[in-house]
């Protein structure tokens, strides 16, 4: 895991690098990429937490408040059980981290031929996304919310970049961590010939100290293969749960959190907790520091 | 000072004391309902309606939900005139009066209450007055005022809170007060084509909470039971407690119908902030179940309702609903302390 941890460390870097060349090359905002066709997942990235699913009690490498932590922490899987959460769609932060497929698509004025909106389409959950390009202002805050928000997107040189609001409570982790119906997102589409990179960056003050900033890739599907569909009905799992009771863990109760510690014993529990500190290479510096305090502490 | 004197034997104190003590007891009522008020109305103080504005968003079929300087109102308008779902602030009922008046030729005929706050009912009287009620037979053309005004409906516990016994001061003017009140869990109504279930919410917010299901839009007015940004104000001393807020909660997840992916279907407009679909309703339903979880465990340790507020069993909720000065997350925890150690 700590390997990871520096993987993810180093990713960030990269994605810092893959930004600055993208704008390095800018060109005026009439030169814009076609993002337009099929594109699939590439799932290596991040990928014990994108398929098998993140751990409990696994927050490393993540700016959470102390809000969050105990959200996550009092989180219990078997909230998944109850009918209204078992269809729960993945936010548009989140749902370009699962194994989707992806259709993208612009919309034009007939009359003028200028780019009215871009959409997206993906399989999972059967999600539509309107990006709107034509300049109109966000929706005030009492309008809906929706699992995809309100998107509005503008050129910067052939990067596609995205300003999203009014998106629903959704996973940033799933492990309970969220992020809340205040948060907003960033988003970077940049297209490499057959690769598309997409980054996104949510902030979230009463859930975030810091931007969460994260990144996945996919590659151009040109035999329009893969499952386009996501038919979810929800049903009653759990027999005879009174009215109003909703699974949860208690306040220090939750008996599955050590369960990342133990599955890797290599990585300190003060680490596991996460924290914006988690998210740097220095931190590494500081759990050196702990480790021979540790050690010290041993041979007295 | 005054802690020192609670703690004479009651043998002990001397009538100068029993006065300050009596003082004292006064004027931590008092406070306790000045904190009360307040939040029932949701800070209205703090209010600027001269600079409020009245927004009035589109939601589906004849519903659209009015949005005053913090609490929404709900308008379903058609053919026969217009339904209201509470008034707001009485300072905002004339912009609201101007607001509504363009979405049906034919004027205000009802008005419901979903509960007895004042940030529901505080405009009762003057908006009543732009509408009218539709009366018939020989009676009623010997009663001069009988069609003057819409009718105002709610639970018949609404009524009690509102008004007060003969002889005694009434917390609200009379004209405010509801005109047709019910008993049961249920009063059905059929209005500009489109059935209208007022369903009771039994010792909720309060004990006279109800909900409003417009079955044709297929719209759920909730009142102040549900919010997207504060924490439910439960009134003990009025009837409520947490487990029937959770319960209420629960029914209007029950009764809202998603689309697809649990997302559109059945809309829901809450007492407070955005529009809102059957997945929020399920994330305060959750948020308020979990915290009701916490005291209850705690109140099972034999912790004091002081040791309770200082476990801060919110704090993972706060940042989306502890912000409001006048409903603060301890007076959430007080309110739902006593109705758990009560039970």
């Amino acid at each position: 895991m700590i390997q990871l941890f520096i993987a993810r460390a180093s990713s960030g870097i990269a994605l810092a690098a893959l930004l600055a060349s993208g704008l390095a090359v800018a060109r005026p905002a009439a030169a814009q990429m076609d993002f337009s066709g099929n594109w699939g997942t590439i799932i290596a990235e991040d990928f014990p937490e994108r398929i098998p699913g993140p751990e409990l009690g696994d927050y490393l490498g993540l700016p959470i408040t102390a809000a969050n932590r105990l959200r996550a922490d009092s989180w219990s899987p078997s909230r998944l059980t109850m009918p209204e959460q078992q269809c729960r769609v993945h936010v548009s932060p989140y749902i370009y981290r699962g194994p989707t497929n992806l259709r993208i698509w612009e919309e034009k004025d007939p009359e003028t031929q200028a780019l009215v909106a871009i959409h997206n389409y993906s399989q999972t959950y059967e999600q539509n996304r309107t990006i709107w390009m034509d300049g109109r202002p966000h929706p005030p805050d009492y309008a809906m919310h929706t699992w995809m928000g309100f998107s509005t997107g503008k050129w910067e040189g052939e990067i596609l970049t995205v300003y999203t609001t009014h998106i629903k409570t959704g996973w940033i982790r799933r492990n309970g961590l969220i992020e809340s119906d205040r948060a907003t997102l960033t988003e970077h589409f940049i297209r490499h010939g057959d690769i598309l990179t997409h980054v996104s960056i949510v902030t979230d003050p009463g859930y975030l100290t810091e931007p969460l900033i994260k990144s996945q890739d996919f590659r151009v599907n040109t035999r329009y293969e893969g499952n386009w569909l996501y038919p979810c009905e929800s049903v009653e799992e759990v027999v005879g749960r009174q009215p109003g009771q909703v699974p949860n863990f208690l306040p220090g109760k939750n008996p599955f959190l050590k369960e990342y510690l133990t599955n890797h014993p290599m990585v300190p529990e003060q680490a596991t907790r996460g924290g914006a500190e988690t998210m740097y290479p220095e931190y590494r510096l500081k759990l050196k520091a702990m480790e021979a305090k540790t050690a010290t502490t041993a041979k007295k | 000072m005054k802690r020192r004197i609670f703690n004479f034997p009651v043998c002990m104190r001397t009538p100068l004391q029993v006065a300050l003590i009596g003082i004292t007891a006064l004027a931590g009522t008092l406070a306790a309902q000045t904190n009360m008020t307040a939040a029932e109305s949701h800070g209205e103080q703090n209010a600027d309606f001269a600079k409020a504005e009245i927004h009035v968003l589109p939601v589906q079929g004849n519903i659209y939900m009015v949005v005053g300087d913090g609490a929404n109102i709900t308008l379903q308008a058609g053919k026969q005139g217009e339904v209201l779902v509470n008034t707001g602030f009485d300072k905002m009922s004339a912009k609201l009066i101007a607001a509504i008046k363009k979405y049906s030729d034919r004027p205000l005929q009802y008005i419901i209450n979903t509960n007895s706050y004042p940030d529901s009912t505080s405009g009762n009287d003057l908006v009543k007055d732009a509408g009218t009620t539709i009366t018939g037979a020989n009676v009623t053309n010997d009663i001069k005022d009988s069609r003057d005004g819409a009718q105002i409906l709610a639970q018949e516990n609404v009524l009690i809170r509102m008004s007060a016994p003969t002889g005694q001061k009434s917390p609200t003017p009379d004209g405010a007060w509801p005109t047709d009140t019910f008993l049961g869990n249920e009063k059905p109504l059929f209005f500009n084509g489109e059935s209208i279930r007022i369903i009771h919410q039994p010792s909720a917010l309060t004990d006279g909470d109800s909900i409003v299901y417009f079955r044709r839009s297929d719209v759920i007015s909730a009142g102040d039971l549900f919010n997207t940004d504060g924490y439910p104000v439960i009134d003990f001393a009025k009837g409520g407690s947490i487990e029937g807020t959770v319960l209420a909660l629960t029914n209007i997840v029950n009764l809202a119908i998603v689309e697809h992916e649990e997302e559109g279907g059945t809309l829901v407009i809450p007492g407070h902030g955005h529009l809102c679909d059957q997945a929020e309703v399920v994330e305060y339903r959750d948020m308020v179940a979990i915290v009701r979880d916490r005291i209850k465990a705690m109140i099972k340790d034999g912790m004091t309702l002081e040791q309770v507020k200082a476990a801060k069993p919110t704090l993972d909720y706060d940042p989306l609903y502890g912000h409001n000065s006048y409903w603060t997350p301890d007076m959430f925890i007080e309110e739902a302390y006593k109705s758990l150690k009560k039970s």
